[in-house]
């Protein structure tokens, strides 16, 4: 093999009496070709570069031909190359010459690799736009036509997404052969492609006429939702949603509607849960009325599925179901028709049901108002907040602020707080964790009296825990609530206790001083850094550990900037020169990287 | 004996042996599993050293219309290597436990092999062309003066000798904590399933970082482990429907539509003990070590170490039919469990019409069962009447004393030649049996 001979590029440039603009050309038309993929794939991406310099005769011609057959390469080769062939037009002449870029994509379109199979579908797509009617239907159609009549199930896969873009273009004829090729396709051997049949339903739906909407598209329709897969069942929902647009309410409730009841009912839990999660379009296509009349008792049912999948599936569609109700008459039947079910799920077997409600259910409270919200929802939200799965606890705290808007933060806090200052302690590290960087959040949304009042000494408590993930997560925080409360409430609330802790006997914690000082001297300014939190710094530059010494070192380089130059020079440099001389390796490492960042040599 | 086994008085000749001829067996040269592919025009095995080899069908040859196509070897891989698990200190065996054949979906051909912990899918393909036409060197390799360079070349591809290449496209890992024992594929040709000794699990043949577990019969306390699954299989044509058997001689079916854990099964076939049989070797031979599903998907037949039963998927309480393989083994369990033969085994397999099943014993005997006829044969591959188009000789061994002539006693049997893979081919009367590390391939006498 001879490509496997020496390296890509030929050592020295391109010179003497050679065309100097072909040397490049020349090198990316060989790495076509290269063993290593990367300069395959590199080459591939500069494919409107060689086009360009081929010109167009010879890229039809030459480059085509030879790219039609590289078929054989990687996946992300094949990737590239397809994406590269949608934008080629120009390169090839123009939308007269467009369908010369068929041969190439037709043999990508083949290939076992969905992803590029895909890509190739989508620059098909692209291209079929360029082309003039007449081409249209001398080329493309045809392409299209073969790839549905393919031996390969691969090939009738590409074809199902080709249909809706050559449709509306094409003469009347045409039109029912392609409808006749994609009704052909919805009955086929093979699951694969039925289930792409059923998935480019709708799309091929929108470009019919009403008429085969109704003659033909609705009963494909039927067939595909009553298939022996589930896997081809399931996809029939999406499909319903596009259709449901195109229909009066009349046809809708004639046409469409058994069969959805039907998916609602599937004995396949994967098509029920297709349903669920496809609700809140499905609501919105079929209107309020069958809504109202239909959608709400089978969602009641699908919140009581058996399977749990199901469950979390439509918990989590329980706020932009309401939300989507009409506002007349929307109140009752929320509190008549879904929370008494969604109460149920508060204490569901399975935490992901669980959880899915706990991520939706406090946006109820926008909805149905403080009365109810205080009434109904409150109990519900304060059992989840003592659930034993953290998930459903942390999926509350995150959305306090919609209900915060409605109720107010003394009810909220009255009722809430406890509970957040119990997880606040929790024995699981990670449950702590995730409290903190809540802590911003809350803060902002309960001001900073409040604040100062319930949870300032939670946050202090934090800096000495004993999991360092923990502390260092509280000194971050310290730095969001800076950021937030501003430089006078660090000053009088925060600085004083921080400091405090250099003192302490455990030089863990007198570390953290140094961690904290890093993080708010930026929110702070030049002021308190200069003459409350350097003196501190300096003062521990003796400290027997030489840990807290080079971390010293590394907090004078961080706060240096901030720093005005005669305290930098006057007060810093003496430190970190006597530190430059520290018997440990790293402190006078780290002693001497702050000394040349700060430029104090 | 009453006539020839399998089907209409098929006299079954011998057709070709693929492997090694001397009797010194290289540990890794064991044929480990045997599978014909969808349309019988490939075969591939593998072995104990996680070697895949496949072999092709020729085409057949019009002037010579009795002959039909030989099979021979269309590429050879390494399918796994050896590997060593830090954390737990087990070597992982490269053998290829399973193969199974994807439909297929374009020229290629694509198949899952896998040992005990990984699966791969394995892409064999064809090429037959080669790009030519370098502009900065010759096709050697040799630079050529940059300066010389004039026009651009565009390479251009010329035939070439054919390659098939076979390559790794997808690595299942990670998934399994026990020793993989079956892979099957759906017939929804987008999902398969994996089955270690107490848990099933569900894949995507695309996605490789994820599958579901949807069967798990491991117990909170592992000393209350009573039973294992000893093999799984989706059903042909139903792609919710699966079943395992375990080794407790059940074998349980389930719905993957009726929830996301398939932990309650819908159906349990299981057949009452003959007490009058009972021993203590009861319940090591009622473990099933084998469970195929009919072509037809009405039926479904399991292997236990001295019978194979078809049993109607419409009927739990017993099997529809039991077909002894080597009764006479029954008044030898105790040496056979002294030398662990006990715990061979063994698989079975459907003919393309499912009317009549085949699966293997020792001595290098297999046997095949009709089940329109109820007729049943003993052949034996042996190198001995290896001509071609040579018709098997019927077996037949002698369980009491009275040896007839052209029997065989049960104590000169040699346990060490045993056949635990065969394969049918999906449409035609041409089978594969494995012996210890050779293939033979056998086929139907053609008038």
């Amino acid at each position: 093999m001879a490509g496997a001979a020496g390296p890509g590029r030929v050592p020295g440039a391109a010179g003497g009496d050679g065309d100097d603009s072909l040397y490049p050309i020349a090198v990316l038309i060989d790495e076509l070709r290269n063993e290593d993929v990367q300069l395959r794939l590199n080459s591939i991406k500069k494919l409107s570069t060689i086009a360009l310099a081929l010109g167009v005769e010879r890229t039809r011609t030459e480059l085509l031909p030879f790219l039609t057959d590289t078929i054989y390469d990687e996946d992300e080769v094949l990737l590239a190359l397809a994406e590269q062939l949608g934008n080629f037009t120009v390169l090839v002449g123009g939308p007269d010459f467009a369908h010369c870029l068929l041969p190439p994509l037709e043999s990508l379109a083949t290939v076992e690799e969905t992803v590029v199979r895909d890509k190739a579908v989508e620059s098909l797509r692209q291209i079929s736009q360029e082309h003039t009617p007449v081409a249209l239907e001398a080329h493309f159609v045809p392409l299209v036509k073969r790839l549905a009549s393919g031996d390969w199930f691969t090939s009738r896969t590409s074809a199902c997404g080709l249909f809706s873009v050559c449709y509306p273009r094409a003469s009347s004829t045409v039109k029912a052969e392609i409808r006749q090729h994609f009704c052909s396709l919805c009955s086929d051997d093979t699951p694969m492609v039925r289930r792409a049949a059923a998935s480019k339903l709708g799309e091929f739906a929108k470009v019919l006429e009403l008429e085969s909407v109704k003659n033909e598209i609705v009963p494909l329709f039927t067939n595909l939702a009553s298939d022996e897969q589930d896997s081809v069942r399931l996809l029939a929902v999406e499909a319903c949603v596009s259709i449901a647009q195109l229909l009066s309410q009349n046809d809708l409730e004639t046409l469409v509607m058994p069969t959805l009841r039907q998916a609602a009912e599937d004995k396949s839990w994967r098509v029920r849960y297709m349903v669920a999660d496809k609700f809140s379009e499905l609501q919105k296509a079929v209107g309020p009325e069958i809504t109202q009349n239909d959608l709400v008792p089978a969602f009641q049912n699908l919140l009581k599925d058996c399977e749990a999948e199901v469950r979390a599936a439509a918990a989590h569609k329980v706020k932009e179901l309401c939300e989507n109700l009409p506002v007349d008459g929307r109140e009752t039947i929320i509190m008549n028709h879904i929370l008494p079910f969604v109460k149920e799920l508060v204490s569901d077997s399975n935490q992901h049901v669980k959880s899915a409600l706990a991520s939706v259910i406090m946006g109820l409270s926008t909805i149905l108002g403080k009365e109810n919200t205080i009434e109904h929802l409150l109990p519900l939200f304060l059992a989840q907040l003592k659930d034993e799965c953290p998930e459903v606890r942390l999926n509350i705290i995150s959305n306090l602020d919609c209900v915060n808007e409605v109720i107010g933060i003394r009810q909220l806090s009255q009722s809430l707080l406890p509970a957040i200052v119990e997880l606040a302690e929790d024995a699981k590290w990670r449950v702590r964790l995730a409290i903190i960087e809540y802590m911003p959040l809350l803060a902002g949304q309960l001001g900073v009296e409040f604040f100062d009042e319930k949870l300032n000494s939670l946050c202090m408590a934090w800096l000495v825990d004993h999991v360092y993930a923990i502390r260092e997560a509280a000194t971050n925080n310290l730095m969001k609530l800076v950021e937030k409360f501003g430089a006078d409430w660090a000053q009088n609330t925060i600085v004083p206790k921080v400091l405090g802790m250099a003192n302490d006997p455990n030089y863990l914690h007198r570390m953290t001083t140094l961690f904290c000082i890093n993080a708010l001297s930026e929110a702070c300014g030049q002021e308190i850094t200069t003459k409350q939190m350097l003196p501190i710094v300096l003062k521990m530059a003796g400290d027997q550990v030489a840990n807290v010494r080079f971390n010293v070192a590394k907090s004078l380089q961080k706060i240096g900037p901030i720093l005005d130059s005669s305290a930098l020079h006057v007060e810093v440099k003496p430190v970190l020169q006597k530190l430059g001389q520290d018997e440990d390796m790293d402190v006078k490492y780290f002693a001497q990287e702050a000394i040349n960042v700060l430029a104090l040599a | 004996m009453a006539g020839a086994g399998g089907g209409n008085d098929i006299q079954w000749c011998f057709s070709q042996v693929k492997g090694a001829v001397d009797d010194d067996v290289a540990e890794a040269d064991i044929i480990s599993t045997v599978e014909f592919n969808h349309s019988g025009e490939l075969l591939a095995t593998g072995d104990k050293g996680g070697r895949v080899v496949i072999f092709q069908q020729e085409q057949e040859n019009k002037t010579q219309t009795h002959s039909r196509g030989e099979y021979n070897v269309y590429s050879t891989f390494q399918s796994h290597e050896p590997e060593f698990d830090y954390l737990k200190s087990l070597e992982i065996e490269e053998k290829i436990n399973k193969i199974r054949w994807l439909p297929q979906k374009n020229a290629a051909q694509f198949l899952l092999s896998t040992n005990d912990k990984t699966i791969k899918l394995w892409k064999i393909s064809e090429r037959d062309k080669r790009p030519e036409g370098y502009n900065l060197k010759e096709e050697d390799g040799r630079y050529r003066d940059p300066t010389t360079v004039t026009t651009l070349r565009v390479p251009v591809f010329r035939p070439m000798d054919l390659m098939v290449e076979a390559s790794p496209r997808r690595i299942f890992a990670n998934a399994h904590t026990y020793h993989i024992n079956s892979i099957s594929i759906n017939s929804d040709y987008e999902t398969y399933l994996s089955a270690d000794d107490l848990r099933i699990n569900l894949w995507h043949l695309e996605i490789t970082d994820r599958s579901f577990n949807i069967v798990d019969i491991k117990p909170a306390n592992m000393e209350e482990l009573t039973e294992v699954i000893t093999a799984a299989e989706f059903h042909p044509n139903s792609c919710n429907t699966f079943v395992y058997s375990s080794s407790k001689g059940t074998i349980r079916l389930c719905d993957m539509r009726a929830s996301a854990l398939c932990d309650r099964h819908s159906k349990l076939f299981e057949e009452p003990e003959d007490p009058s049989n009972r021993s203590f070797f009861s319940e090591i031979i009622s473990s099933i070590s084998d469970v195929k599903f009919s072509h037809s998907g009405r039926y479904m037949m399991t292997r236990d170490y001295l019978s194979v039963k078809i049993w109607d998927l419409n009927m739990e309480n017993r099997p529809v039919e039991t077909y002894q393989v080597h009764e006479y083994l029954r008044s030898k369990l105790c040496s056979l469990y002294e030398n662990d033969c006990i715990f061979d085994k063994f698989e079975c397999c459907w003919n393309g019409s499912d009317s009549v099943v085949m699966t293997g014993s020792y001595n290098n005997f297999f046997r095949m069962f009709d089940r329109n006829t109820k007729r049943d044969i003993t052949l034996e591959a042996s190198r001995e009447n290896n001509k071609p188009r040579t018709v098997l000789k019927p077996r037949k061994v002698c369980a009491s004393g009275k040896r007839k002539k052209d029997e065989i006693s049960v104590d000169s049997l040699d346990f060490n030649k045993k056949i635990l893979h065969t394969a049918w081919h999906p449409k035609e009367n041409i089978i594969a049996v494995a012996t210890t590390n050779n293939l033979y391939i056998f086929q139907d006498k053609v008038n």
